[in-house]
C-alpha cells in the first residue's frame, strides 16, 4: 500500500514531501522518544508520533522511513516543515490519536510489532 | 585570585513533588556549606518558588545560591535554566506557569510541593501540577532563558528519560545551550567519549539532589575571582582564563577538562 493509499484512506494532512506519496509501505513503527527510533524503527518503516521538533526529519533520513505520521491533528513546526522539504521527507498527520491510527494501519496491512 | 569553587548546578527543594521533605532552605545551605561548596543553584520542577527562601537563608554565609529551575519542554526533554538574580527567575517562572499544562496536583500520587520560608516553615502548599510538562519546546524555552539574562543547561544527557538526547536522539545542533549537563553515572572523561559530536560544548555534573545525602555529589569545579553567576557564566565560556574543571584542580593552572 502506498503512503498516498493510506493518507486517502484515513484521511490524512499532507504537510510534507508531496512527491514522496508514491512509497510503498509495509511496516509500521510507534515511539515518541527519537533515540528509541534511531535504535530501533525498522528501516523504511511508517512513523507514527507526537514528537514534531525538527529533529523528526533528521531521524526520519537516517533510518530512511517511508513517512511520518503526527497524531492528535498536531501540526508540524515551521522549521520542521521546512527542514522535511529539503530532505524530501513525508509528514502528515491524522486527527485520531497514535492508538487508532496504528489501528487503522493494522487493518490495512501495514505490519508492525 | 582566581582560585578552584565547586558548584552544585541542580538539585531540588521540596517544592518539587518527587523531592524529599528534607529538602528545605536551612537544611540544603547547612549540608552545602559543611560539604564546602562554593555555589549551589536551586532547580525544581517547573517553579522557582522556593528559590529566594534558600538565598535568604544562605545570606551572610557566603554560599551562593543561583535561583533557577528545571522545565519540561514539550518533547519532555528536561532543561536547567539558571539566574543571577530573583526577578528573571520569576519572569521564566511566570512564561513557565502560563504555558504548563493544566492540572492540580494529586499529592497522594506525586508528592507535596511545599513553599517553605528561609525560616524552613511551611508557607503554603503550590497546587500546580508541577509534575507535568509545559508547551514550550526547547528551541522556544532557550530563546526566553537567554531573553532573561539566563543560562541554558540541557540536563543528564546521559540518561533516557527526560533529556534532550532520550527524546530527541542527539542535541540540535543550532540548540544555542550554555552547558551539558551529565548525571553522575558517567564521569566527564567517559562522556566525552561517549558524546563527541558536542566536543564543543561544556560538559558540567551535578547532583541532581532529591535528598539532603545526594546533595553535592559530582560538584563541577570553577575557577574563577568569586562565586557568582557572572564568574560561572564567563567560565562556562572559558574567558579571562577562567575554567570549568570535572575534578578539583591539583595546582593552580592543571590542565582543563
Amino acid at each position: 500500500m502506498t503512503l498516498r493509499e493510506i493518507s486517502d484512506r484515513l484521511g490524512l494532512t499532507v504537510h510534507s514531501g508531496c512527491d514522496r506519496l508514491d512509497t510503498e509501505v509495509t511496516r509500521g513503527y510507534m515511539s515518541d522518544m527519537l533515540s528509541d527510533v534511531m535504535g530501533n524503527a525498522p528501516i523504511g518503516s511508517l512513523w507514527i508520533t507526537m514528537q514534531k521538533h525538527k529533529n523528526i526529519v533528521a531521524v526520519a533520513v537516517m533510518k530512511s522511513l517511508a513517512g511520518i505520521v503526527l497524531v492528535k491533528g498536531r501540526a508540524p513546526d515551521e522549521d520542521t516543515v521546512a527542514a522535511a522539504e529539503e530532505e524530501g521527507v513525508a509528514i502528515l498527520s491524522s486527527a485520531q490519536g497514535a492508538f487508532a491510527t496504528a489501528a487503522r494501519l493494522h487493518e490495512l496491512g501495514v505490519a508492525g510489532d | 585570585m582566581r582560585r578552584p569553587l565547586a558548584a552544585d548546578l541542580h538539585l531540588h527543594t521540596c517544592l518539587s513533588p518527587c523531592a524529599s521533605l528534607e529538602m528545605t532552605p536551612r537544611k540544603i545551605v547547612a549540608r552545602a556549606r559543611e560539604l564546602g561548596l562554593a555555589m549551589i543553584a536551586v532547580t525544581d520542577h517547573n517553579s522557582a518558588e522556593n528559590a529566594d527562601a534558600v538565598r535568604q537563608a544562605a545570606r551572610g554565609s557566603g554560599l551562593c545560591v543561583l535561583p533557577g529551575m528545571e522545565v519540561t519542554t514539550v518533547e519532555e526533554a528536561h532543561l536547567v535554566a539558571l539566574f543571577g538574580e530573583g526577578e528573571a527567575a520569576r519572569s521564566l517562572q511566570e512564561l513557565v506557569y502560563d504555558r504548563l499544562q493544566p492540572g492540580e496536583n494529586d499529592e497522594e500520587l506525586f508528592g507535596l510541593q511545599v513553599v517553605a520560608t528561609a525560616d524552613d516553615e511551611v508557607e503554603r502548599f503550590e497546587g500546580r501540577l508541577l509534575i507535568g510538562a509545559t508547551t514550550l519546546s526547547v528551541g522556544e524555552l532557550v530563546e526566553a532563558v537567554h531573553a532573561r539574562g539566563g543560562l541554558a543547561i540541557a540536563a543528564h544527557i546521559d540518561r533516557e528519560a527526560y533529556s534532550l538526547v532520550g527524546q530527541l536522539g542527539f542535541i540540535p545542533p543550532d540548540l544555542a545551550l550554555d552547558a551539558v549537563e551529565i548525571s553522575g553515572a558517567l564521569d566527564v572523561a567517559a562522556a566525552r567519549a561517549r558524546f563527541p559530536e558536542y566536543r564543543g560544548r561544556p560538559f558540567v555534573t551535578a547532583s541532581d539532589a532529591h535528598a539532603l545525602a545526594e546533595l553535592g555529589r559530582h560538584p563541577v569545579w570553577i575557577e574563577a575571582e568569586e562565586a557568582s553567576f557572572t564568574e560561572l557564566s564567563a567560565a562556562l565560556r572559558g574567558e579571562g582564563g577562567r575554567r570549568i574543571f570535572a575534578r578539583r584542580p591539583a595546582t593552580p593552572g592543571a590542565a582543563p577538562q
